[in-house]
């Protein structure tokens, strides 16, 4: 019980918090058509972070968190200038924006890694999920012992009041969000400010990124900003539903993916563990094909399409 | 300082007033300084050649699409200060009918205005938005998900939605195309008891041969405005070829502008 205190609960809530967050803002991406944002956002947390390194010289969370920030905010801009200089649709211009400046951020990383400080391309996909330790949860006990909780990973802190904001922008803004994915013409006739919705789903999905970046890594993240949600899609015709549906993947996945990368490979004789990100993005996404292939909601009628 | 300018009559009582309506994409104008003041109480149409701008001048109006100058009123006020009076039913063509939403969630997003965040009870929503079905005859298909409906049934569903905002001008981009028959007899029939009302109705329209049945006025629009004003007055053979830019045969013409001709084929 102890070894799980210490070890496994807090990478767990983690994992969960953050799962179901970037699950509650995909439900939206996804009906949008805007997926590849997430992706895109996640991905350029790396150049932003190396560079904040590069300036400051120190890896506090502040300055990544800043770096990360200030180079989503410049990956808006260049995707809508590519998109409006080069004529081409916004899905080419987040790949191209987002994978050059993904290999910039490499290229930076190996050109300073010669000095030796940990930071590595490794870390910023899959995070340190199994590094959230907390020394101080020894038993039950822990639990209500403020100076145990003290000692928590101030990750878990940050990750839960990300998901507070994000419950809070999205109950509050949810006819708008609503109006301008379904129909923008006339959310932006009644007012419902469609553009500056977009701007705060666009900004949540960065910060949800960024918080989960330092945690989780981004391959949690960008699996999580679209399987959950794409999966309950084919579950239902109602939205409500379709949000529950896409909280309890995103729970499901990150629960049974922590698991199984600690035990899994042991039940099958190999005394190892695998990463727990990697396990739970591909369990997402094993949860994607099963809904692909049995979701009752995956005959969906044509009318859309035609006109 | 510019002096207040003073507002003639005629704009402050028009449900949407246009002046000088410009709008451009990539520096090419797709609506040249356009005038219109829409009569109050009328079932205006407005026509014109593919490309003409016909939707850009309506959204331009609506705020959804930037205008590069001119003004447009509302009861001789700012559009941006008075839009409630306005509902708008966009093409339907231009929304995801993918989305998971059922029908009467449709209609409720009519009353966007009157509903706060903190609100989730929507039994009174719920009864206006069956009260604006039942006048479309769509009650049945409530709780339908509105990919399931047909062409006709969505574009009730789009009206009903209009019906619900209560408004002093309706504005409807294209409502008749691609909907059957029935249902174009049936929207246009929920058409004229808003005119009866003493509502105002605004269309974007491109079968001419319905002009005369369906509408009293008329603004012939190809990028620039060619001609507005009554139908009998208006809907001339030399106004229409001057806005097809004569590309209508003789034949088309005689038919269209005389209704008379057209009983008698």
């Amino acid at each position: 019980m102890s070894d799980f205190m210490m070890f496994s609960l807090v990478p767990l809530a983690v994992a969960v918090i953050i799962g179901m967050t970037c699950a509650l803002l995909g439900n939206f991406l996804v009906l949008r058509r805007q997926s590849l944002i997430g992706d895109a956002i996640s991905h350029v947390a790396l150049p932003g972070i190396v560079v904040s390194f590069l300036l400051t010289g120190a890896l506090s969370s502040l300055a990544m968190m800043l770096g990360a920030g200030v180079s989503a905010l410049v990956t808006v801009v260049l995707i809508e200038l590519v998109r409006r200089f080069g004529r081409v649709e916004s899905s080419a211009a987040m790949g191209v924006v987002f994978t050059s400046l993904f290999a910039l951020g490499v290229l930076l990383l190996e050109w300073h890694g010669a000095t030796g400080v940990h930071l590595d391309v490794e870390h910023a996909l899959y995070g340190n999920l199994e590094s959230l330790i907390w020394f101080e949860g020894t038993g039950l006990a822990a639990l209500v012992d403020p100076q145990a909780l003290a000692g928590l990973p101030p990750q878990l802190a940050r990750a839960a009041s990300v998901g507070l904001a994000v419950v809070v922008f999205l109950v509050m803004c949810r006819r708008q969000l609503i109006l301008g994915s379904f129909d923008p013409d006339f959310a932006a006739s009644v007012r419902a400010r469609p553009a500056l919705v977009d701007l705060l789903l666009v900004t949540m999905v960065a910060v949800a990124a960024i918080a989960a970046f330092e945690a989780v890594g981004s391959i949690i993240v960008i699996a999580m900003f679209i399987c959950p949600a794409a999966a309950a899609r084919l579950m239902t015709n109602r939205l409500a539903t379709q949000i529950a549906w896409s909280l309890t993947f995103a729970a499901v996945s990150s629960v049974l993916g922590y698991v199984l990368a600690g035990y899994g490979p042991g039940w099958l004789g190999f005394n190892a563990s695998v990463s727990a990100a990697g396990m739970i993005a591909t369990l997402s996404g094993v949860i994607l094909l099963l809904a692909c292939l049995f979701g009752p909601e995956r005959h969906r009628s044509g009318a859309a399409r035609e006109a | 300082m510019k002096p207040t300018p003073r507002i003639p009559d005629a704009v402050k009582s028009s449900p949407l007033a246009i002046q000088g309506l410009t709008v451009s994409y990539d520096r090419r104008p797709v609506v040249h300084s356009v005038d219109f003041v829409t009569p109050p109480g009328s079932m205006t149409a407005i026509v014109g050649p593919n490309g003409a701008g016909k939707s850009t001048l309506l959204k331009a109006s609506l705020g959804i699409t930037a205008r590069l100058t001119g003004d447009v009123r509302v009861f001789g006020k700012p559009f941006e200060v008075m839009s409630r009076h306005v509902a708008y039913v966009p093409q339907r063509s231009s929304v995801d009918w993918d989305f998971p939403a059922t029908v009467i969630d449709v209609v409720a997003m009519g009353l966007f205005r009157d509903q706060r965040w903190w609100q989730f009870n929507r039994g009174r929503d719920r009864r206006l938005a069956m009260h604006s079905l039942a006048r479309v005859g769509m009650e049945a298909f409530a709780d339908r998900q509105i990919g399931q409906l047909s062409g006709g049934q969505q574009q009730r569903v789009f009206l009903a939605r209009a019906l619900i905002q209560d408004a002093e001008l309706t504005i409807l981009d294209e409502p008749f195309a691609g909907v059957d028959a029935a249902t174009e007899s049936a929207i246009i029939e929920v058409l004229k008891e808003l005119r009866d009302e003493g509502r105002t109705l605004l269309c974007v329209h491109h079968d001419l041969s319905t002009v005369h049945d369906y509408f009293d006025h008329v603004l012939l629009l190809n990028v620039r405005g060619i001609a507005a004003g009554a139908v009998d007055e208006v809907f001339t053979a030399a106004n229409l070829q001057a806005t097809y830019g004569g590309r209508l045969s003789e034949v088309q013409l005689a038919r269209l502008v005389s209704p008379a001709s057209k009983e008698a084929r």
